[in-house]
């Protein structure tokens, strides 16, 4: 395929305008040394049909969930989109553009961002939000960083029940500036404000996640106490689905929450992409990461919106930016939008409550199970943390058999968790396939 | 146009999940459950009619022409966002047994190779989700390079004066001090100055190739030769790929570490403002430091590789932004190589061929073959008599329909226009936007207030910017 339109006589035409005897003319200046003197190896190009078939050919070799009935989650889920937002992102007004750097001509992304930051502040009852980061780990180290800058402390804190991938990305990220990680220990599955007491001195910041990455919930309140009693700035993760129904961070007193938006009408795409948030306390706001739109008027009193606040950024900052980041996740943010919009507080509330509600009949059915128990006490959602005496491996395999996807090994991130494993339950999944679950789970021998 | 708040009306929305009623105390402390939740209720309808009114306020490549330089707007291929919609790439969870996702991770595999053989790189990562975000990826193996060697001097990164702002930024981010060469007369690295600047304290230097004035730096062995010679590392910043692509590739050019911005160069969308691909390839002494994991081929079985003994960890969830590697690696089979070869011709060639309508009208600051891009700056004369000045032409040229070019970027460059129209634009197109550029200097020189109060045919006119910072509105509530 080629998507180039010129004909020969429009290149000699056009050759001819500019005074050169060939396209070729117009690299003369390359040096010798530096030009490819043979063909790129790359296969021949194909026709559309042709690249369709191949694609689909491989996409066949994939098993997906719409086939398969997936207990996978631990920070991707599988939840029921509407049809409307796959309608709207295909709106190439939307999709074809690039950062609104005209406001005129791109009010449409321009106050989509101001709606989803505040519908994104709404979500975690604090007063500001940003247009979006990469992902739920990004989002993460952006607020570790946001501390450090903040209070000039080298030392972070994380609980150990973070979710593995944000926690290796906030180790990345804090090389890079040299900063310390200190992990707070799992005590039954959470993390204990004594150990925040502990290492919280001398600290920017306590990472925790709530509920964590085993699905339990975490004492926010006391954590949050011996945060602050250190001088250090308390950031909550958080599952965006969570927050229809838990208290937010704002109201716990979080200073800056940040989390993992895909849950809100993005497909899983075997990870990508996905859609970080951050939203924070007023007085950060000279320190968020990334766009922010703000609200305001043209010469006739005409309401509009701007990128502002961009003197944080890197085209004007420079090596004084607050991050590097420049291309986010426009789209996907637009799409939390629009899902959030459609769902509305009753159907978020629906699908975190029946998420909850499914998580606690597998929890509950594990009482049946011979091999298998919760492997936490206390209050959880969404996830379901268990040990198993038979091994994972050996779970999954029959699980697949029954055409079910999951769960996940524990031990891979956590190597004082041997079989251990984690399932998830969304509002997707029925009563029968959880039935069904808890049968292929008594039928793995130990 | 109102927003969501606005139209919100309790009671209006639309069942999307069973209604079943659960009461969450039998499963939650009370005191952890929320009581207020302040969103939007609207009708699916008007759900529509208010996302469908704000895609007609927007302009993408599918509007008309958007020759925004240094960001490759070209044609989104359709055929890019069925294929990424196949439920086999975007039903996958990333947690998926490896048995279960092969068609995947042969795609992502492919895809390393392919991107590897395009820039002259011995290995690829597909992690990184942004350009910006290579650029991180890329600096931090510089680091991670270094120490390994237990050479810990090397503190600087040297970013030339036309560099994009995110080099300088992710050099901080990394740790580095950011040290400046300046360009030369003929808007190359002065390579004099390069020459004094680097030292033992050299860890890299970035590149961009063209560079962001769109020429391409003939003395690039030489500088290449300059920096190894330090000791330091070669980093190309691959926003300028659109030009050379099958003509010549940064790994033949002296480079060590390259990023990719697939959205700009592979002809996935840009969403807006997001999200891309910035994958990252490396020269073989440098593969052991990629981000982890890695795709590996072992006969016909591909696995995720963990086995990099000094990566510098992983720089996002998962793998990267699969959705958009699966529109790359679909371009890039549409193509093929002589394909990706036609597509730097075309664009070198339009770029030029507007830079030949228009350059009677303008000042250029360097008078070279431009590759992709070029720059340009509206007529002293005009600035300084007649007060109208690079953004006025911009507005000016909303009117026309058309997405103005990159303005007062780079830098370096007084009233800077940054042109690039990429190669899928055809001649008429071109042909009337410089028509347009041309009237629009004459108009300026004949009624400068008309062009200084533009643009006049927009929803909006000129936003008050100053006004959003000192009475800042950033978000909105329910009931005001």
């Amino acid at each position: 395929m080629r998507f180039t339109p010129h004909t020969e006589e429009d290149r000699r035409e056009m050759l001819r305008q500019i005074g050169a005897s060939s396209v070729e003319e117009l690299f003369s200046d390359l040096p010798e040394a530096v030009r490819l003197d043979r063909p790129l190896h790359l296969p021949e190009g194909l026709s559309e049909s042709e690249v369709a078939q191949l694609l689909a050919d491989l996409a066949a070799q994939d098993l997906d969930m719409g086939r398969h009935v997936s207990f996978l989650g631990a920070g991707a889920y599988d939840r029921y989109i509407p049809s409307v937002v796959g309608e709207m992102l295909r709106r190439s007004e939307f999709y074809t553009a690039y950062t609104p750097y005209q406001p005129e001509i791109s009010q449409g992304t321009l106050q989509a961002i101001f709606e989803f930051q505040s519908l994104i502040a709404a979500l975690t009852d604090l007063d500001i939000a940003q247009a979006s980061l990469y992902d739920g780990a990004t989002a993460v180290a952006e607020a570790a960083m946001l501390a450090w800058g903040q209070t000039g402390r080298e030392r972070i804190v994380v609980a150990r029940s973070v979710d593995p991938q944000y926690r290796a990305v906030l180790r990345t990220y804090a090389h890079g500036r040299g900063l310390e990680v200190v992990e707070l220990p799992l005590r039954d599955g959470r993390a204990a404000a004594e150990d925040v007491t502990a290492v919280a001195e001398g600290a920017a910041c306590v990472i925790v996640q709530h509920p964590n990455f085993f699905g339990l919930l975490e004492d926010v309140d006391s954590m949050v106490k011996a945060t602050h009693a250190a001088g250090a700035l308390y950031i909550a993760v958080s599952d965006p689905i969570s927050l229809a129904v838990l208290r937010p961070p704002g109201a716990y007193g979080a200073d800056v929450a940040v989390g993992e938006g895909q849950a809100l009408g993005i497909a899983p795409s075997f990870g990508g992409p996905f859609l970080g948030f951050m939203a924070a306390r007023q007085e950060y706001l000279r320190r968020l990461p990334g766009r922010i739109v703000g609200e305001t008027a043209d010469k006739d009193g005409k309401k509009g919106y701007v990128l502002t606040f961009q003197t944080r950024e890197q085209h004007i900052r420079r090596e004084k930016a607050t991050s590097n980041i420049c291309t986010n996740q426009g789209l996907m943010a637009l799409s939390a939008t629009i899902y959030t919009t459609l769902l509305g507080p009753e159907g978020l509330r629906q699908a975190a409550a029946l998420s909850i509600e499914g998580a606690h009949v597998l929890g509950d059915g594990l009482g049946r199970v011979a091999g298998a128990d919760l492997a936490f006490s206390g209050p959880y959602a969404f996830e379901v943390a268990v040990r198993s005496r038979a091994k994972v491996a050996d779970v999954e395999a029959a699980m697949l058999k029954a055409g079910m996807l999951g769960p996940l090994d524990l031990e891979r991130f956590y190597p004082e968790l041997p079989g251990y494993m984690l399932l998830s339950v969304t509002e997707k999944r029925t009563t029968e396939e959880i039935g069904r679950l808890l049968d292929v789970l008594q039928g793995v021998e130990a | 146009m109102k927003t969501i708040f606005e139209e919100h009306a309790p009671g209006r929305g639309t069942e999307y999940l069973p209604s079943r009623k659960v009461d969450l105390g039998a499963f939650l402390p009370a005191a952890e459950i929320r009581k207020e939740l302040p969103l939007p209720e609207l009708s699916e309808v008007q759900a529509v009619r208010h996302f469908t009114g704000l895609s007609r306020r927007n302009y993408g490549v599918d509007n008309g022409f958007y020759p925004l330089g240094s960001c490759t707007m070209k044609y989104n291929p359709k055929i890019n966002e069925d294929t990424a919609r196949l439920p086999g790439f975007a039903q996958v969870h990333p947690y998926q047994s490896e048995e279960t996702v092969q068609g995947a991770l042969r795609l992502m595999w492919e895809l390393q190779q392919d991107l590897a053989e395009i820039t002259g790189m011995d290995a690829v990562s597909l992690q990184p989700a942004a350009g910006a975000h290579g650029e991180l990826t890329g600096i931090l193996i510089v680091r991670a390079y270094h120490e390994a060697k237990g050479d810990a001097e090397r503190t600087q990164v040297i970013v030339p004066d036309s560099a994009h702002g995110t080099n300088p930024a992710t050099a901080a981010m990394a740790g580095f001090e950011v040290v400046h060469v300046p360009s030369d007369e003929r808007g190359g690295v002065d390579v004099e100055a390069l020459r004094q600047l680097a030292s033992k304290k050299t860890a890299a230097l970035m590149l961009t190739n063209p560079n962001t004035l769109g020429v391409f730096d003939e003395r690039i062995t030489e500088i290449a030769e300059i920096i190894h010679a330090a000791g330091g590392l070669l980093y190309y910043d691959g926003a300028n790929l659109n030009a050379v692509l099958g003509h010549s590739r940064p790994g033949d050019m002296g480079f060590d570490i390259v990023h990719l911005n697939l959205h700009k160069t592979f002809s996935t969308p840009h969403g807006g403002g997001g999200p891309g691909a910035g994958p990252v390839g490396v020269k073989a002494h440098l593969k052991d430091f990629l981000p982890m994991p890695l795709v590996t081929n072992e006969q016909g079985h591909f696995h995720l590789s963990y086995d990099l003994p000094h990566s510098i960890g992983q720089m996002r969830s998962f793998y990267g932004n699969f959705g958009i590697l699966v529109r790359a690696y679909t371009y890039i089979r549409a193509l093929g190589g002589a394909g990706l070869r036609e597509v730097s011709g075309d664009a070198v060639l339009n770029a030029n061929y507007v830079l030949s309508l228009i350059k009677d009208h303008f000042d250029l600051p360097f008078d070279r073959i431009p590759k992709h891009e070029f720059v340009v700056a509206p007529p002293e004369d005009l600035v300084r008599q007649k007060g109208v000045k690079t953004l006025d032409i911009a507005k000016r040229l909303l009117d026309f329909d058309f997405h103005p070019p990159t303005v007062y970027f780079p830098l370096i460059v007084h009233e800077a226009m940054m042109i690039e129209p990429t190669e899928t634009e055809t001649k008429e197109t071109l042909q009337g936007f410089a028509e347009i550029l041309c009237r629009i200097i004459d108009e300026g020189r004949e009624n400068p207030d008309y062009v200084k109060s533009a643009p006049h045919n927009t929803v909006v006119g000129r936003l008050d910017e100053a006004r959003a910072v000192k009475q800042p509105k950033l978000l909105e509530r329910l009931g005001g």
